[in-house]
């Protein structure tokens, strides 16, 4: 695991090479290893210096969560596990002898630590290669002196960005920014590692934060530093809205720790690190962003025994926004894709949309002339369906209409292969219907992008009801192909993440018929965490869009269909009003040429607003803004329209921008307790709807004191 | 309870708070003994009687630090008996420090006890002491810190007072101090500060700009924009107040308190002590009050200090003939106005800070000696001075002429 060894010129080494792992991780085990292999190199004399690298590609890609989480449940525990990891670094720093990180590959979070730690880090010039402290992403912080050493090393106005964005940055950024302090050629690593330790490294292990006198320029007791952090807890606070508690403790950590030496500031850091670790936030991102999008990744829920389907080539019908993104997709992993629309100019404009993209790459310096031109010759724009001979796969993208949906998909289910998969994009309508146009709806799914395809990572796939296993597992592994995670939902209105993200916007529309004031609206749903407010969503989408939806829903449904409270809104603004939404520049806001959107100042003389004295407490308001979401999915969950909790929940972070702290829909639910949730839909029911009913699903596990997660 | 009479008031000038504003040369402690000195020659020349001397001072660090008010009182050559507490209640540190003398007179402590204040805001500027609240996370992100300008915006844009209405009660402000200064009403209170020997370096407030009209304000861009969109201030007063949409910036250097050097004493005691010493109590303090109010809007404390006050002195808003309000910002002012139903003719009537300007720790001193002398000018019975605390306070103070 931790390979050891010294060489005749009294260079230690200490290789980590955990054979039974594709990266090096720190948990129990590798960390006793490694502080074990230390300990031997400061106590022989005989050694001069010690490099510290990899057996493998990458240096250490950070702490295994699997083992921090169980190691975590105790927190008198957890701190004094903390305080011995930072002992041993602690230990290295002060050895008395020069450590050098020789880091050849990927060093994140502890590994990077690791090398914060060591006397010297040198790089390999691997471009792939990517440096940084992205624990904040997940809840947590940098927990092994991230936060005391990268402020004391680059300073406090470079390090709280890096650490607070977990940003990740390959060699030359790093070394630019002061994280490491040289970039060599791989071949040279550890040759120049070794130099270092016999040359400038025998007079240059002290840290300056060990020296006399040391102070950071930075700290809030300076000038300077106060303006730091005044301005800094404000615009974190501006953009966690409070929710984050880490981000908070990452700042915390820097302001306090600055103020003192560094082994009070480690005392610090391991404080705030185990609070992490014992919040909820922490919990549900970890859950979420790492094990449930992991495992959607992998591909958890593709049914087993069907091989796996390799793609060369993917037809598209519609080169609107939609095709021209999915066209995108598809060739930039090097698939051969038929753009197809009613006119050449209409697709080629779709292919264009390809070539903007790898312009603005080109400038930013990710793609070269020569990669524009490949990836663009694998796009081909077209008006003929005979193009579409030979594709894997095709993705119909347009307009949301079924009778021209019956058309293209039998045009061009007559050239394709009876194989092949035919897939439509559709966010609303029900796709067992549309596979009523198809002559093999077997091979007929759903494959749900969202816009824009190329910065958006989530497809859902909707299994219609005569989709066969086989067909599903064929498109799990086209989004995997494709670089997306897909969750896989049952067919139904809406399918999921339309049907459970349209409760949010109208829950703020039918809040808005009641009278509640737009600011507080749009306040809460930001406060709740939500990307924009439940209004400003509403222009975004199109009011236009959701009212014909919902004609259309009326005219499918008859009877059936119920109305909701944001109706009447809807129709007001839309038929009455012309303002459809941001698109007309024209909505519930106003979108001034010269400035900021603001709210329709005539807003309240068509939407009475109740006075100030009536006006409901934010704190509520959020409530009914995030429960109705998470109400509406536990009866997805019911209807068996999402089969897997985990899905529900990267379903709602990557699809639509539920909050990562609540983990997701489901997440939620566990995170507010089964029985409270139910109890509080229960009231907010009584005051506002059976819309927040729960379901019988929900009664029966707060019954039964059930959870959807294990603890 | 023993009764606390006014029995003089004195005040320096105010010099403009920067290197060319004339009492840049002048330490925070000359501008402290200049009032003190002034206070003691005009009545009583046993200081053995003043027990204590209470001064504010916002900043008391470097050469306000180490209690300016003692050494100041030695330097001024008081008895050595007498002591001498700095006190801190930012903005209404020499009102607090005006009642605190009072209270140490009404509860029997003390005879006799001077409460004042200094600020050489041009020598020890604002930010100089630090302070965990702006600076510290775990104080500032939970407790929604935000920038005093943050505050008087975000009560302009909550209370409805656009840059029309800020801006005309700046030019008021002026007119009224300029016609103050015109028709001698500071002259009973000024003390000019002199040189070492004896020739005046400044016997008039420098702040002043009696030319600002509407057209020359509408010329200033707001001064808190970057911070309330930039650092993301106006985001942090908005999760405070979710009924904003968005803070509208109205204040700017125009229409806010002038940066100002200068000290301020009042002499404060019972009967017995003044009639030993043969003074003639000018006023007589009814009640006194301070208060915390709503933190991140910070600057609407007046009314509830006020209305406190008022309710310990058995009186109603309308029983006050003036009302003295510190024009921190003008919003500070005018929601004050709008808050208690008073009329603009009575309050600030000699116009206010955002003329004269506003030396933090001193102020609160020299707003309640320009309260005696223009109760005595116009006949007038009672007066209310306030002013808007940092961190969400008010301090007011009752007085009824005698």
């Amino acid at each position: 695991m931790i390979d050891y060894s010294v060489d005749g010129d009294g260079v230690a080494s200490i290789v980590w090479n955990m054979t039974d792992r594709s990266m090096n991780v720190m948990n129990q085990a590798s960390v006793a290893a490694f502080g074990e292999a230390a300990q031997k190199a400061i106590a022989d004399k005989a050694v001069k210096g010690v490099i510290v690298t990899s057996a493998k590609g990458d240096f250490v890609a950070g702490g295994d969560l699997v083992s921090m989480l169980e190691e975590s449940k105790d927190a008198a525990k957890a701190l004094q596990n903390s305080f011995k990891l930072q002992k041993m670094f602690r230990d290295i720093e002060k050895a008395g002898k020069p450590f050098v990180a020789a880091i050849n590959g990927t060093a994140l979070g502890g590994g990077y630590e690791i090398c914060l730690a060591c006397h010297r880090r040198i790089a390999a010039d691997n471009p792939k290669a990517l440096i940084g402290l992205p624990e904040a992403t997940i809840g947590l912080l940098p927990g092994a002196g991230g936060t005391q050493r990268l402020p004391r090393l680059i300073g406090v106005s470079k390090a709280l960005p890096m650490i607070l964005e977990g940003k990740k940055v390959d060699p030359k950024a790093a070394l630019g920014l002061g994280m490491i302090d040289e970039v060599v050629a791989p071949a040279d690593l550890l040759k120049r590692a070794k130099e270092w330790i016999l040359g400038d490294g025998q007079t240059g292990h002290v840290k300056p934060w060990d020296q006399k006198g040391f102070r950071v320029p930075e700290a809030a007791n300076t000038p300077r530093g106060a303006q730091v952090f005044t301005a800094g807890n404000a615009m974190l606070r501006a953009k966690t809205q409070g929710n984050y508690p880490n981000a908070q403790y990452i700042m915390s950590c820097v302001y306090e720790g600055m103020l003192v030496d560094i082994d009070t500031g480690l005392k610090i850091e391991s404080r705030y690190f185990v609070a992490c670790t014992q919040s909820k936030e922490a919990r549900n991102m970890i859950r979420s962003l790492f094990f449930s999008i992991g495992e959607a990744n992998k591909l958890a829920n593709r049914p087993k025994n069907i091989p796996t389907q390799t793609y060369t080539k993917v037809g598209i019908l519609g080169a609107g926004m939609m095709g021209a993104g999915i066209a995108w997709a598809c060739s930039s992993v090097g698939i051969q894709t038929v753009l197809l629309d009613s006119t050449q100019e209409s697709a080629d404009k779709g292919k264009a949309y390809s070539a903007a993209l790898l312009d603005k790459r080109i400038k930013a310096k990710k793609a070269t002339e020569a990669d524009k031109e490949k990836q663009l010759g694998l796009i081909k724009a077209t008006t003929s369906y005979d193009d579409l001979k030979g594709c894997d796969l095709i993705i119909e993208a347009v307009f949301e209409d079924r009778a021209i949906k019956a058309d293209v998909t039998k045009k061009a289910e007559a050239q394709i292969a009876p194989t092949a998969i035919f897939a439509s994009n559709t966010s609303t309508l029900p796709i067992s219907g549309l596979a009523e146009a198809s002559s093999r709806p077997a091979n007929f799914i759903g494959l749900h992008f969202f816009s824009p395809v190329d910065k958006m990572p989530l497809v859902e796939i909707i299994r219609g009801k005569q989709t066969s296993d086989e067909t599903l597992a064929r498109a799990m592994d086209f989004v995997k192909k494709i670089r997306k995670t897909p969750i896989v939902v049952n067919d139904s209105r809406g399918f999921y993440t339309s049907r459970v993200f349209a409760t949010y916007v109208t829950e703020g529309l039918t809040m808005l018929a009641e009278g509640v004031a737009p600011a507080i609206i749009e306040n809460a749903g930001k406060m709740a965490g939500m990307p924009v407010g439940p209004l400003a969503l509403a222009d975004e989408v199109s009011m236009e869009l959701m009212h014909r939806v919902r004609q259309q829903t009326r005219k499918d449904l008859g009877d059936a269909y119920k109305s909701d409270g944001s109706e009447p809104v809807l129709q007001a603004m839309v038929e009455k009003l012309g303002r459809i939404g941001k698109k007309a520049g024209k909505g519930f806001y106003e979108y001034p040429a010269d400035g900021r959107k603001k709210l329709w100042s005539d807003l309240a003389k068509h939407f009475p607003v109740k006075p100030a004295a009536e006006q409901p407490d934010v704190q509520d308001v959020i409530k009914r803004l995030v429960y109705i979401q998470s109400v509406e999915t536990a009866r997805c969950l019911e209807e068996n329209v999402v089969i897997d909790v985990r899905d529900a929940d990267v379903g709602s972070i990557m699809g639509w921008g539920f909050p990562p702290f609540r983990g997701g829909t489901v997440s939620n639910i566990d995170t507010v307790g089964v029985q409270p949730f139910v109890t509080e839909c229960d009231a907010l029911a009584q005051k506002y709807g059976a819309r927040f009913t729960p379901p019988r699903l929900l009664r029966d596990m707060a019954a039964q004191g059930k959870a959807f997660y294990a603890a | 309870m023993t009764e606390a009479f006014i029995y003089d008031a004195v005040r320096t000038p105010r010099g403009k708070g920067r290197a060319s504003g004339a009492l840049h040369e002048v330490t925070p402690m000359r501008l402290a003994t200049t009032a003190l000195e002034a206070v003691r020659d005009r009545n009583n020349p046993d200081t053995s009687l003043v027990d204590d001397v209470v001064l504010g001072c916002v900043m008391p660090v470097g050469e306000q630090g180490s209690d300016i008010a003692r050494v100041a009182l030695i330097q001024a050559g008081y008895a050595e008996t007498t002591a001498g507490v700095q006190v801190n209640r930012f903005c209404a540190s020499g009102l607090e420090a005006c009642n605190m003398a009072a209270a140490q007179v009404m509860s029997g402590q003390s005879q006799m006890a001077i409460g004042g204040g200094v600020e050489s805001m041009s020598r020890v500027p604002m930010g100089s002491d630090g302070g965990a609240w702006a600076t510290d996370p775990a104080v500032a992100m939970p407790t929604y810190f935000v920038p005093q300008g943050i505050s008087a915006d975000l009560i302009a844009t909550k209370y409805g007072f656009s840059r029309d209405d800020v801006d005309s009660y700046a030019v008021e402000s002026q007119k009224r101090a300029k016609r103050s200064w015109d028709e001698g009403r500071f002259k009973k209170s000024i003390i000019p500060v002199k040189d070492i020997n004896g020739l005046t370096i400044l016997d008039r407030d420098e702040h002043m700009r009696p030319e600002t009209t509407m057209q020359s304000l509408a010329s200033l861009d707001p001064s808190f924009v970057a911070m309330g969109e930039q650092f993301g201030f106006d985001s942090v007063a908005m999760q405070r107040y979710p009924d904003v949409e968005r803070i509208e910036h109205v204040h700017h250097a125009g229409n806010s308190s002038g940066i100002v050097d200068g000290a301020a004493a009042v002499l404060i005691g019972n009967k017995e002590a003044g009639q030993k010493t043969g003074l003639k109590p000018r006023a007589r303090i009814r009640s006194f009050a301070s208060i915390g109010s709503e933190p991140t809007i910070m600057l609407t404390g007046p009314s509830f200090a006020a209305e406190k006050a008022l309710k310990l002195a058995g009186m109603k808003p309308s029983d006050i003939d003036l009302y003295e309000l510190n024009e921190a910002f003008a919003s500070v002012v005018l929601r004050f106005m709008q808050a208690l139903n008073i009329s603009h003719d009575k309050i600030n009537v000699n116009g206010g800070a955002i003329a004269l300007g506003h030396p933090l720790g001193a102020t609160g001193a020299m707003i309640l000696g320009t309260m005696v002398d223009e109760l005595e000018r116009t006949g007038k019975s009672t007066a209310l001075v306030t002013l808007c605390v940092g961190a969400g306070m008010g301090t007011a103070t009752i007085i009824e002429r005698v």
